[in-house]
């Protein structure tokens, strides 16, 4: 039997009783489509996550305090220890290579005023190699200068959020007073937007010199984190090693293990957020797919009716000359043409409800390549699965019995 | 042409052996038109699915078109029947969804001839058995059981078979059908088809040149008519 032959007799057999092929396929429709959907969503999740960790820096290292302990012991919890400085920051910026910038900063939220308005807002001192460490581009006015910090003086950045907060959207703030704890600061910049929501906001915080911030603001001496920026990929696992090493000497800590100081990697966040989200899309991808096994039990249920249905017709094929193979290959073909049909339908819907999706949530989907070749080898190797039974036992048919069947 | 020497058929239920066919030997020649009759229970049914290669004998020797039958596969028998053999049915068997035309094409779609061929095929087995063109394109179950059956009789002409076996083909017909049935049989027989034909009336063998009377599994009669 020729495949073109074949084909004519799947056709006509789908398309004899449309309300239950299509019925059958929907099982398979659904299950694609939500696998296809998911995976979508995973995807943009993933991308969305891994930017928005690219726009905090680029090629970044960030030194947090360690843990606070006690002389019995006990421990207050990472990032509790004052044990950061400023002069830690310098020592690095004087002592390693490869890097691009150094930025310490010390931060807190403070109810901040201005002509009448009032926020609460997040107050970062730091330092001018802060804009380079943490990609801030300016949108009017300028970033604290160095001569700021060594001034101790009493500037302040607003990012675009804040700025509207306090000023009104649009207006240009540069040369106005603001109020950050009974304290007053002149604007003299604004940052663009980076886009970003949370409470690490970038949009909406106010940066002003870290020496200011330490003098008027919070008091002391220590810095809540160093952020470094590497000069590139390649380098940051050396400069991170360096500057533990550096940093291990001047707090004169001889065993690693019990530093009072921890690195994080920028690379490593970005592979920790993508290995949660992969982890998630897969778990997501798993469960539709439980809807693709229903879908594909659907079609061998219809297969085995349909095999009871035309047993005289598969004992008629049988004694005018169909070979066992031929009857096995129409109906294991027919339980295939299903699944695909589903399948091609599946990744339509998919597609549809994944572009849906993005205009409602904030997360933009991306259908892969990969995962359209996936749901097409997924339905058809459903279809042989669950077509394979029933089409053997089609083909077992005695044809005498079968020609007798009522 | 059909020679069986000693064919048994014996089927084993548990521990009681069923023998339908005993030791059974006939020969029969090309051209011929034979009724093989008999009551129901006979073995006539069984006889005529061993000749028609449906089935295998227990024992015996089957020589069919001088070739050894006997231990051939599935799918050399499959071949066999497409090549050489065509059948009708009581219940006629057409594809209902399918139109007339389509019905008769079928054998073909397992053979090796062309698509063009085919459906020339097909309408000349339709004029052969006297089915108006007007009826071609309808679908099967739009005709009475008399026109079903020479649309059946059109599908087993149109691989060009030696041998065509008709089982019971009026059993499901009215008088006036079966006689057109029949004629088309006789006239397929002048053109020198062998035509093998189970039935249990005796008026539908009288139209058979030689009749095989079968009872409990044994030739009881077999005479010239």
């Amino acid at each position: 039997m020729k495949f073109n032959d074949l084909l004519k007799e799947i056709f006509w057999a789908i398309s004899g009783n449309k309300a239950r092929s299509s019925l059958t396929i929907l099982g398979i429709v659904i299950g694609i489509a939500s696998v296809i959907a998911l995976i979508s969503l995973g995807q943009g999740a993933k991308n969305a996550i891994s930017s928005s960790i690219q726009s905090i820096g680029s090629n970044l290292i960030i030194v947090t305090p360690g843990s606070q302990r006690s002389g019995f012991g006990l421990s207050a919890g990472r990032g509790s220890a004052q044990t950061l400085t400023l002069a830690d920051a310098e020592a690095i910026k004087q002592q390693i290579s490869n890097i691009n910038g150094v930025a310490p900063e010390v931060s807190r939220r403070y109810q901040v005023t201005a002509a009448g308005q009032n926020t609460n807002t997040n107050v970062i001192g730091t330092m001018t190699d802060y804009q380079t460490v943490r990609n801030i581009n300016i949108d009017t006015g300028s970033f604290i200068s160095d001569v700021q910090v060594t001034g101790d003086a009493k500037v302040a950045v607003l990012g675009p959020t804040t700025r509207d907060d306090l000023f009104g959207a649009g207006t240009d703030p540069i040369g106005k007073t603001i109020r950050i704890n009974s304290v007053n600061f002149k604007v003299v910049g604004v940052t663009k937007s980076k886009g970003g929501s949370g409470f690490n906001n970038p949009d909406d915080a106010i940066y002003i010199p870290i020496s200011t911030a330490q003098h008027f603001l919070s008091g002391g001496n220590s810095v809540a984190d160093i952020s470094v920026s590497a000069a590139d990929q390649s380098s940051m696992i050396a400069v991170q090693d360096d500057i533990s090493t550096l940093l291990l000497a001047r707090h004169k800590i001889s065993n690693s293990a019990s530093a009072d100081f921890s690195l994080m990697n920028q690379n490593d966040i970005v592979s920790a957020a993508s290995s949660v989200t992969s982890t998630f899309t897969t778990l997501l991808a798993g469960i539709a797919s439980i809807s693709l096994l229903v879908g594909g039990i659907g079609i061998m249920n219809m297969m085995l009716t349909t095999v009871t249905e035309r047993t005289r017709e598969i004992g008629l094929r049988k004694a005018i000359g169909a070979k066992k193979s031929d009857i096995s290959r129409q109906f294991l073909l027919e339980a295939i043409m299903l699944t695909f049909l589903g399948g091609a339908f599946g990744i339509i819907l998919g597609y549809l409800v994944s572009l849906i999706l993005s205009r409602l949530i904030s997360i933009q989907g991306q259908v892969t390549v990969s995962s359209i070749l996936l749901a097409f080898g997924v339905s058809a190797a459903v279809g042989i699965i669950f077509g394979y039974y029933p089409a053997r036992r089609a083909a077992g048919l005695n044809p005498i019995e079968a020609l007798r069947y009522e | 042409m059909i020679e069986c020497q000693n064919i048994t058929k014996a089927y084993q239920t548990g521990d009681i052996s069923t023998t339908v066919l005993n030791k059974v030997s006939l020969k029969i020649k090309d051209g011929e038109f034979v009724a093989i009759v008999g009551p129901s229970g006979s073995g006539k049914s069984t006889l005529m699915h061993i000749l028609g290669l449906l089935d295998t004998a227990t024992s015996g020797q089957y020589f069919f078109d001088n070739q050894d039958v006997i231990k051939l596969s599935d799918d050399s028998l499959a071949d066999l029947r497409r090549e050489k053999i065509g059948f009708v049915f009581q219940a006629f068997n057409l594809l209902p969804r399918a139109t007339i035309l389509r019905n008769v094409m079928l054998p073909l779609v397992y053979s090796k001839i062309p698509e063009n061929e085919r459906e020339d095929q097909a309408k000349k087995a339709l004029n052969e058995v006297g089915l108006e063109k007007d009826h071609w394109q309808k679908l099967s179950n739009q005709l009475s059981g008399g026109q079903m059956q020479r649309v059946a009789i059109a599908r087993s002409l149109v691989n060009n078979p030696s041998i065509i076996f008709a089982d019971e083909p009026t059993g499901n017909l009215a008088t006036q059908q079966s006689e057109i049935v029949m004629e088309t049989f006789k006239k397929l027989n002048k053109q020198g088809r062998t035509i093998i034909l189970i039935t249990h009336e005796h008026d539908i063998a009288e139209n058979a040149n030689r009749i095989i009377s079968i009872r409990d599994g044994i030739i009881e009669k077999d005479e010239k008519n």
